[in-house]
């Protein structure tokens, strides 16, 4: 899978509460959560981000809750793609199993300016400023949780499961 | 192979011998949790599975805490999918307003999770259990509906690091004060993907309350599990409480830490951590003069009955400061029975406080004590992310609960020195 969008960047130990404060927590629709995804950072973002935008971020981006209202939030809100120095790891599961691709790449995460367009190869790792012309290697993603994004998500995998043992 | 506490839990769980860190196992869980919030996402992920029956129904515990008794009609609409699901399937443990509590309190009180058990919540505290000495950890939802289906999920089996923890406690000095000093030591993200696990003399002298607060914030370090081995004082809290057999394990003298720290607990005094992260603990000494307008003591960090009996030895015979909004919240309807038996809801009345049935409320800015824009609030929750408890601009102050108490008379972050 790959994917190119312009780039919205984001400081260190971004929390759920900053994706997606609990105020919003009162239903699960993603369109309602997407209005207010990264509100209490900086309420425009959810007016100016497009279709296909990525985001980057620093170290443990996603902590706090488990909540899943959070990548769901981003996802919805029409991010592609997250890259980040780290994740927290409830947010990692669960960026995965709704199908929201992430990416770990600390020297993308320090080097990439907002507003860059860069493209990702979720399947590779590779990462290539568009702006700049320079790439970068991300961590590559576990074997088990590229079985999980080809179910199309966790649900799409245990059905597989499922289906095999009735 | 030698092992810590965390590996051979999981180990059992997985129907291995032994597992290493960095191994990816399929593990058996013994009971899975959601909430008011995350259940409806489960349940409805849970329905594209395409399996009418959850695997369990005496193992999927349903406790709607958050935004309960609702505080609005579409939390009441949340609410009403996961009664709904809850009754459909007939599980045993949905705890209903009136009979529930704060998840992470209510389920060790009700003898639902015991040592050695294996248990996810979506709920990122569901590691508060390790105090037990069970592996415990938080997932999302969609997790969660696969767990409810299959009665196993992944993990992949987390390094351990070890914090002994030596010394006697100072006056004032709790679980509350160790996790926030080892989160300021480590960071929010000291611990990511680890075990953490917590020995030493002072854990042996702390009680099962003081436990289960420590190991509830092992999240905050970015910990995927916080874990005490169990001793004596584990086994007088199951006994005749924990409905299902329980194993102890402990970690081999030759287990495996990627780090080891020692903390000698004389040197800690009651901490406060600073807007806006966790990790901003400093000694309450150094605090310097804060003013705050609201004080909170609640929450699945220490809204339990040594939190509130600590609270009350503070408060009795004083007054909240005439500024101060102080808002006190029993875990669970147990817990709350128990403390107006004791007559703790006396001195919390007489000194001008309000007593909240049981409900995570204002910890997660749900609802019973929201701030305004500009307002301060001393807090025995365990977060204190921008707009945690209300308006963007309000901070969160967090400390034990003798500290929020004392800050609540005399009307700014103080040590509870100060007012007895
Ligand atoms: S009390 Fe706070 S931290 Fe605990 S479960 Fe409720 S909202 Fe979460």
């Amino acid at each position: 899978m790959s994917l190119q969008g312009k780039v919205w960047k984001f400081g260190n130990d971004v929390d759920t509460d900053v994706i997606i404060a609990a105020r919003y927590l009162n239903t699960s629709d993603p369109v309602e959560l997407a209005k207010h995804c990264m509100e209490d950072g900086d309420p425009t973002f959810a007016a100016k981000v497009n279709t296909g935008d990525i985001m980057l971020a620093g170290k443990n981006f996603g902590c706090g809750s488990s909540r899943e209202h959070a990548p769901i939030a981003i996802k919805a809100a029409g991010v592609s793609c997250v890259v980040a120095k780290s994740f927290a790891r409830i947010f990692y599961r669960n960026a995965f199993n709704i199908g929201l691709p992430i990416l770990e790449c600390p020297e993308a995460a320090d080097e990439v300016n907002e507003g860059d367009v860069i493209s990702v190869d979720v399947g590779s790792g590779a990462i290539v400023n568009q702006t700049t012309g320079k790439t970068y290697q991300a961590v590559p993603i576990p074997d088990f949780m590229r079985q999980i994004i080809d179910a199309g998500g966790l649900i799409g995998y245990v059905k597989g499961r499922v289906s095999q043992d009735v | 192979m030698p092992m810590t506490i965390t590996e051979k839990v999981l180990a059992a769980a997985a129907g291995k011998e032994g597992v290493k860190p960095g191994e990816l196992i399929n593990a058996k869980v013994d009971l899975v949790l959601a909430n008011d919030i995350t259940g409806p996402v489960a349940i409805k992920e849970f329905a594209k599975i395409g399996r009418a029956k959850v695997w369990d129904k005496d193992r999927v515990a349903l406790v709607p805490d958050h935004f309960t008794p609702n505080k609005d009609i579409k939390s009441a609409e949340q609410a009403k999918l996961v009664r709904d699901f809850a009754h459909a399937q007939e599980l045993t443990n949905y705890f209903e307003v009136g009979r529930m509590g704060i998840e992470h309190c209510l389920l060790p009180e009700q003898g639902l999770v015991g040592p050695g058990d294996v248990i996810i919540g979506a709920d990122s505290h569901t590691c508060t259990y390790g105090a037990l000495g069970a592996f415990a950890t938080g997932v999302g939802s969609t997790d969660l509906a696969a767990a409810m289906a299959l009665g196993e999920t992944w993990f992949k089996v987390p390094e351990s690091m070890k914090f002994v923890f030596n010394g006697k406690l100072s006056n004032y000095v709790g679980g509350k004060d160790l996790i926030l000093y080892t989160i300021g030591k480590i960071g929010v993200d000291g611990a990511l993907y680890k075990a953490m696990e917590f020995c030493g003399e002072a854990i042996r002298q702390l009680s099962m309350d003081g436990r289960l607060t420590m190991c509830n914030m092992a999240i905050e370090a970015g910990g995927k599990n916080g874990i005490i081995q169990p001793d004596e004082i584990t086994r007088q809290y199951v006994e005749g409480r924990t409905k299902r057999p329980y194993t102890f394990f402990t970690s081999d003298p030759a287990a495996q830490y990627s780090e080891v720290f020692e903390f000698n607990v004389a040197d800690i005094e009651p901490q406060v951590a600073f807007p806006h992260l966790p990790e901003n603990a400093r000694p309450v000494s150094q605090a310097g003069h804060v003013d705050i307008d609201q004080a909170v003591i609640g929450s699945c960090t220490n809204g339990r009955m040594e939190d509130l009996r600590l609270a009350a030895e503070v408060l009795q015979g004083k007054k909240v400061h005439k500024r101060v909004r102080l808002v006190i919240i029993p875990g669970t309807q147990e817990i709350y029975r128990q403390a107006m038996r004791e007559g703790l809801f006396e001195i919390f009345l007489d000194a001008g406080a309000v007593v909240s049935t049981p409900t995570c409320g204002p910890c997660l800015g749900g609802h019973m004590g929201i701030l305004a824009k500009g307002e301060r609030c001393i807090s025995t929750t365990n977060r204190n992310f921008v707009g945690r408890m209300g308006h963007p601009e309000s901070e969160v102050y967090l400390a034990n609960p003798a500290v929020t108490a004392a800050s609540a008379v005399t009307g700014h972050i103080s040590h509870p020195g100060e007012v007895l």
